[in-house]
């Protein structure tokens, strides 16, 4: 037994130029960024500010940040697939075969658990006790400690880039192909504790914004006054709460069979490789509900916003989040219709698929008459939030689709299906991602977004989207798999040159928003937001200043109704003077701790040993972990408090600057 | 609620594993031993069911299912405190939600796999 494990200077891959060079170029940029905040003293800043808040703002913005970072890398894996499929007619293109399998597979994964989950929790941590009327989530360390080992998960597989390899079996790692007998690198080790440590992170993160939203809300406050994110956050917060668990447990078992010589989803000695795929769907397709419901809510605030008008259909939008939360749950099978269930089983499955479309058609058509008779602002949101009603509408039809059984037979494994499920996830998840974010960074910074770059970026992914993915409807009804390092149709080629100059124009997306970020922050003094309510808001988020105030608000606002900000102005509106002058008091606040990156860091360590085998440090790193969070138990001060004065300074600032907001005169403050 | 002069019948009025403001240390842990008794006899009838020939054999699962929910009963009441109470609508909420799911992948994993053991498997699942 070395005192390495696995690990040997031939397990970076020399051989191949590609993964090591790009990881040399990050390794620089992070290099010259870390010594850009050193330099200009920035570190202690950073590290007491931010890395070690508690504050559910900063996290939610980290969690974004951590979004965006592996967007680009995720996003260069589908440049290198594009750019392959689009090259490899006849020949074998410049991946080879080993490398182009890591790489669709760290594509997924990537993409699913690191771009796409991170930005969804990201806005809801930030925007829920906001909208809720609150100051903080339930847990606020625990938060912290979820936003670190999700980073710490995505930090393992951006590491197997350059020590090791990723795993060459597809995002879910279906065994037996997944087993140490057909896979005996360390590439499915990476996704397996990557996961396991990240999904730890979502499930504490889960339970905590449940809890926030079931007990901790501003007074009045009921669950039918609850803004529309609020309700799918809570919907999306339970369905990881159910449907985490299983996948733990599900790859917790491979682990076993991998690690230790258990049997679960062998091929030999009675073990079951399809109780495998039956498990990871039922955690797998309530995921895609934990991912487009936020993105629903998403919509929802910014077209009732936008249309200035109330959204219409509250409560039957309501149902319509639980329903599809519940029948989440009974839909799973469709992923794997073909493996040999009988006749009732698929006809059952397919039409409980087909009953989702029912309440989110709801949804559309509440989003739509939302927009009638509204005077509706064309903002880069708004322009979003259609883009995403007319893309999903297309992929929830190619969805009913695939629902129905013998048409799965002919299309599944095909490129119609890649091009279905992109389809929703771009067109809702990362539309909604982008939209909300536009909506709230005047909330989490303090000032607008570019509109000019903003609506730039809208129309080359929007166009991008199209070209890139509907010629892989035609391709998989041509009947291309998916997943070709090469081929040698030649009807093929030509849809797979036009989806790779869709994937440039989506490139080209990106560098609009990052565009977008850097004349923003530029011209920040010129777009700074005064009043804190810069779309003329409806919920509670908007009645506090931007950026808010570590507290959130000086006194919990008192609701009197749905759209409780949108009440609160007509009626300051109407009687021409602000709400009584409150009496204040001092505010207690939960310390800032490092224990969540500390644990993180040791959990680092635990998974990449796990993976290499170095027995030593899993005992040190689960130790490390385990002590973090005894003094973290046993700490003497939980709370500091924010004296009255500062509260009351700072609501004083923001009552003048809502009545300037509302036009009202001096006098309106008292 | 009208003010109830008598502590002590207000006292008598929970339900059992009920928490509340004023229940003091002794009564908290006379509610955690009582649990653990009941835990401890259910457990040890189970195994006993199976060692020594006290019903008859072909009873044994039913009996084995009856004991294991009554042994879920006694950890919901005295250990996770769900109980019929006014304040508990989250916890029963949440329960409900739980074995709904728990019964829908329970259920629909027993019925798929079932079905792919039937047509997949052949003669080769039993060997």
């Amino acid at each position: 037994m070395s005192f390495t494990g696995k690990l040997g200077w031939d397990s970076i891959p020399f051989q191949e130029p590609l993964p090591l060079v790009s990881a040399a170029v990050i390794g620089a940029v992070l290099l010259g960024v870390f010594v850009w905040v050193w330099r200009r003293g920035h570190l202690p800043y950073l590290w007491k500010e931010w890395i070690t808040s508690v504050d559910h703002k900063r996290i939610g913005v980290m969690y974004c940040l951590l979004a965006g970072v592996m967007l680009l890398r995720g996003f260069s894996d589908a440049l290198l697939m594009r750019s392959q499929q689009a090259i490899a007619y006849g020949n074998g293109g410049y991946l080879p075969p080993d490398h182009y399998d890591q790489i669709f597979s760290a594509h997924g994964t990537i993409m699913i658990f690191f771009v796409a989950m991170p930005f969804m929790i990201g806005l809801m941590n930030f925007v829920v006790p906001l909208q809720l009327g609150v100051r903080d989530v339930a847990f606020p360390t625990l938060n912290s400690v979820s936003f670190w080992l999700t980073c710490s998960g995505a930090l393992l597989i951006n590491m197997s880039l350059v020590i090791g390899e990723f795993a060459k079996t597809g995002w879910l790692v279906y065994p037996p192909l997944s087993e140490l007998r057909f896979s005996p690198g360390v590439g499915v080790d990476y996704y397996l504790w990557a996961l396991q440590i990240s999904g730890m992170g979502t499930l504490l993160s889960g339970v905590n914004l449940v809890t926030t939203i079931l007990k901790m809300r501003a007074p009045g406050m009921g669950y039918s006054r609850m803004p529309m994110f609020t309700w799918t956050s809570l919907a999306s917060n339970l369905l990881i709460v159910a449907s985490f668990p299983v996948l733990t447990a599900v790859l917790a078992m491979l682990i076993l069979d991998r690690y230790l010589g258990f049997h679960f989803f062998t091929p030999e000695a009675g073990g079951n490789q399809m109780m495998f795929v039956n498990l990871i769907w039922a955690w797998g397709h309530p995921e895609v509900y934990i991912l487009i419901l936020p993105a629903f809510g998403v919509f929802s605030e910014i077209i009732s916003t936008f249309s200035s008008k109330p959204l219409f259909g509250y409560r039957s939008m309501v149902i319509a989040t639980m329903v599809i939360c519940i029948l989440s749950f009974m839909v799973w099978l469709h992923h794997f219709f073909t493996m040999g269930a009988g006749a009732d089983v698929n006809g059952f499955f397919g039409i409980t698929t087909m009953i989702i479309a029912v309440p989110t058609g709801v949804k559309v058509f509440n989003w739509l008459f939302t927009m009638y008779g509204g005077r509706i602002r064309y903002t880069s949101m708004m322009l979003w939030s259609i883009g995403f009603i007319v893309t999903f509408v297309i992929g929830g039809m190619t969805g009913v689709m695939l629902a129905v059984p013998p048409a799965d037979f002919v299309l599944h494994n095909s490129l119609f299906l890649v091009a279905h499920f992109h389809n929703v996830i771009i067109g809702g998840v990362l539309f909604g991602a982008f939209a909300g974010f536009t909506f709230w960074f005047p909330k989490m910074f303090g000032f607008t977004l570019d509109e000019r770059w903003g609506k730039r970026a809208f129309w080359l992914w929007l166009s991008g989207f199209y070209l890139a993915f509907m010629p892989l409807y035609v391709l998989g009804l041509m009947g291309m798999t998916r997943r070709m390092q090469h081929y040698d149709v030649p009807g093929w080629h030509p849809w797979l040159i036009a989806a790779g100059l869709g994937a440039l124009l989506i490139l080209a997306g990106i560098g609009c928003q990052i565009m977008m970020l850097y004349v923003s922050i530029r011209t920040r003094k010129d777009r700074i937001d005064e009043s804190g309510d810069p779309w003329d808001g409806r919920t509670l988020e908007w009645i506090t200043t931007s950026p808010p105030p570590a507290f959130n608000f000086a006194v919990l606002p008192d609701v009197k109704g749905e759209e409780a900000y949108w009440g609160i102005k007509a009626k300051a509106r109407e009687n021409r003077r602000l709400s009584d002058r409150p009496d204040y008091e001092p505010i207690e606040m939960p310390r800032n701790s490092p224990t969540g990156i500390v644990s993180a860091f040791f959990a680092t360590a635990m998974g990449f040993a796990l993976i290499w085998h170095i027995w030593w440090l899993v005992i040190l790193g689960f130790f490390g972990a385990w002590g973090t969070f005894i003094v973290f138990a046993w700490r003497d001060k939980a709370e500091y408090e924010i004296p009255v004065e500062e509260v009351e300074r700072l609501d004083q600032a923001r009552r003048r600057s809502k009545a300037t907001l509302l036009d009202l005169p001096e006098e309106a403050l008292s | 609620m009208s003010e109830r002069p008598d502590e002590e019948m207000a006292r008598d009025e929970t339900a059992p594993g009920e928490e509340s403001e004023h229940d003091s240390i002794v009564g908290g842990v006379r509610s955690y031993a009582v649990g653990l008794v009941a835990a401890a006899i259910l457990t040890a009838a189970s195994f006993a069911l199976v060692q020594f020939d006290i019903v008859w054999g072909p009873a044994v699962p039913a009996a084995l299912v009856a004991l294991a929910i009554g042994q879920m009963g006694v950890h919901l009441v005295f250990f996770l405190h769900i109980t019929t109470g006014p304040d508990n609508s989250n916890n029963v909420l949440a329960l409900l939600f739980g074995v709904l799911i728990v019964a829908l992948v329970l259920l629909g994993s027993i019925w798929i796999m079932g079905h792919l053991n039937h047509n997949l498997m052949g003669p080769m699942a039993t060997p």
